[in-house]
């Protein structure tokens, strides 16, 4: 039930295989050259997450190999660079990573109702993934956004100004593969006081 | 109250435009040169003469910090941002980073050229997606408009901005963490000295600041130290963005002078407290790692370093979580402890060790379900835990606790009164 950006072992038997994208291959060489020469292990975040965007939203060990490969880094050091961030994941995903922040201000407006309306609408309990890999569904620390709470993370966007109901649309456009709006969705700029309801 | 035109984030909201067409009609880039060609010195004197104090925490004085790297080290210098935020309650470096990200750029290059520095590093937190891909767009356009890059605004200073996303670890906050994650590695804090101004990214002399801090220098140059330090108080001077959230009627971000009542800004700015002001329990002024303060203390604390010290806790990044009494004030504060367990870096045993015993004490203790003398216990091992670890984040683990037992032990002893009368019934 842990987080996938959280567990210390990883995934992954000698079949998988991992090469790089032509595109993310020349992408990870522009990344190491805005470091300077022979410090090319600054690198080694970007490539990971490089990596992962490639393989659906997780680092399997052959990802890892490649990155230290690329990098001239030895395996284990790519590896606790992996496992300490908790942005890897070092378990598959689903199509659509529900990341809930349950810390204070989130939690002190609501968050723990946008659990309850996440486990119900994808039907994954905390930490899983639905059968149809649509969703997983996890409980995070504070994601910074906090004068919009409670918010999700789903992928690379920030949904805010949750409630029960607007949250619950949220995911049943998801499930219908219809477009949704990221930011506030109470119709507010950013974090202006002013709320048009 | 701050008025209107003493703003330094006039597009803090993101009403406008926040690309370089917009931040130049802001004022931004306008005489860039002229204020580096003013020299090293007289930048590093306006900044020390402003009284600007450092907007990422610890409050330490801008100019002094900046001065402290070395002349001439024969090594390359850096600067490096920190946009890592993730101290629970802040979200204000993410409206610059988003909204008016060209005013952190203009900074960049006014104090890297005062440390000598050619290259600046922004550590953003990887979480922050959208902020960065603006970031990004906004370095390529000072690029494009050669504001930076090689003799960047014709000033003869050559200067690179470098972007690197982080990827999800709240202690990255800490500066010397910051530089071993840049420098690929685990993100471990350094132990000090030596300090970063003499050995630090790369081994080379560096200088670790706050995303707010740098935003708000250009504006001091421009508009005279002498204007900047008459906004506030002595030592407290200019203004701040202040983060309010939790139980009020309108959450915001939004800028004020330093030493406003947070009586004020709560009401003023926030649409007050949800159920009135009668309803407030407590107040965390400063973001999860300060000590909570009761409505007493709210009712006319100012929003300043010396003065929330006074009361026993702290500006901190000055993120404001308010809490009405519909709160259970144990659980609130539990969940801090979870948040300081779960983001232990792991090297420091009293910390690693000490997040997840406290986590666990606090946990029982929301429903009570622990003996009178564990409340003393347990603040016996916050004492043992705060100062004995490398980096500050053993001693933001221990500080709510202490805060909440200083203030609301009365509300612990009588959850353990109720549990044991349940017991005593069962």
């Amino acid at each position: 039930m842990k987080h996938p950006g959280m567990i210390n072992s990883i995934k992954g038997n000698n079949k998988d295989v991992f090469e790089w994208s032509d595109e993310n291959f020349s992408t990870a060489k522009k990344i190491i050259q805005k470091y300077p020469a022979g410090r090319q292990r600054s690198a080694v975040i970007p490539l990971l997450d490089l990596a992962q965007r490639q393989n659906k939203g997780w680092l399997n060990k052959k990802a890892i190999e490649k990155v230290a490969e690329t990098l001239s880094m030895s395996f284990i050091r790519v590896l606790e660079v992996a496992t300490f961030y908790s942005m890897f994941n070092l378990e598959p995903v689903g199509e659509n990573f529900i990341q809930i922040c349950r810390t204070t201000p989130c939690w002190l407006r609501g968050s723990n109702k946008l659990l309850e309306v996440a486990k119900k609408v994808t039907g994954c309990s905390i930490g899983e993934t639905s059968k149809d890999n649509k969703f997983t569904v996890v409980e995070v620390e504070c994601l910074g956004a906090c004068c919009n709470a409670p918010m999700v993370q789903i992928n690379d966007d920030y949904y805010e100004d949750l409630n029960e109901n607007n949250f619950k649309i949220l995911l049943e456009n998801l499930i219908k593969e219809k477009k949704i709006k990221k930011g506030s969705q109470i119709g507010r700029i950013s974090s202006h006081p002013k709320r048009e309801n | 109250m701050l008025k209107k035109e003493d703003r330094i984030f006039k597009n803090l909201h993101g009403s406008e435009d926040w690309k370089l067409t917009g931040a130049k009609k802001r004022g931004i880039w306008s005489n860039t040169k002229e204020l580096i060609l003013k020299g090293d010195d007289y930048i590093i004197d306006e900044i020390k003469k402003s009284e600007l104090r450092g907007r990422g925490g610890a409050g330490f004085p801008a100019g002094l910090k900046w001065s402290f790297m070395p002349k001439d080290s024969g090594k390359p210098h850096y600067l490096v941002i920190n946009a890592d935020e993730s101290e629970p309650g802040t979200c204000k470096d993410r409206e610059i980073l988003r909204n008016d990200p060209h005013l952190l750029l203009e900074g960049c290059l006014i104090a890297g050229f005062a440390m000598h520095a050619h290259t600046c590093y922004i550590y953003i937190r990887g979480e922050y997606f959208n902020e960065s891909s603006n970031l990004q767009k906004a370095i390529d356009e000072a690029y494009d408009a050669k504001l930076i890059g090689k003799n960047a605004c014709g000033s003869d200073w050559d200067f690179d901005i470098i972007l690197h996303r982080g990827a999800g670890a709240y202690i990255c906050g800490e500066e010397t963490a910051l530089l071993e994650s840049l420098e690929g590695k685990k993100g471990q804090p350094r132990l000090k000295p030596p300090f970063p101004a003499g050995v630090g990214l790369y081994g080379c002399p560096t200088t670790v600041t706050n995303v707010e801090t740098i935003a708000v220098s250009p504006t001091i140059l421009r508009r005279g130290s002498e204007w900047f330090s008459k906004i506030g108080s002595p030592k407290n001077t200019g203004t701040k963005i202040f983060s309010i959230s939790g139980h009020v009627n309108n959450p915001c971000n939004v800028e004020e002078e330093m030493g406003i009542p947070l009586k004020e800004l709560i009401e003023v700015h926030a649409g007050g407290v949800i159920g009135g002001w009668d309803n407030l329990l407590a107040i965390i002024p400063g973001g999860s790692s300060v000590p909570l303060i009761p409505k007493s203390v709210c009712e006319t604390v100012k929003m300043d370093f010396d003065s929330l010290k006074e009361v026993q806790s702290g500006l901190g990044t000055a993120a404001v979580i308010v809490m009405n009494k519909s709160t259970d004030i144990v659980e609130a504060i539990t969940r801090l402890s979870h948040f300081y367990k779960h983001e232990s870096c792991g090297q420091c045993t009293p910390c690693r060790e000490g997040t997840g015993w406290m986590f666990r004490i606090m946990e029982k203790m929301i429903n009570g379900n622990v003996h009178y003398d564990d409340i003393d216990k347990l603040l016996n091992v916050t004492k043992q835990i705060e100062g004995h670890t490398i980096c500050a984040l053993g001693d933001a683990a221990a500080w709510p606790i202490q805060g909440l037992m200083r203030h609301f032990r009365k509300e612990v002893e009588r959850r353990i009164e109720e549990n044991q009368k349940t017991r005593e019934v069962a």
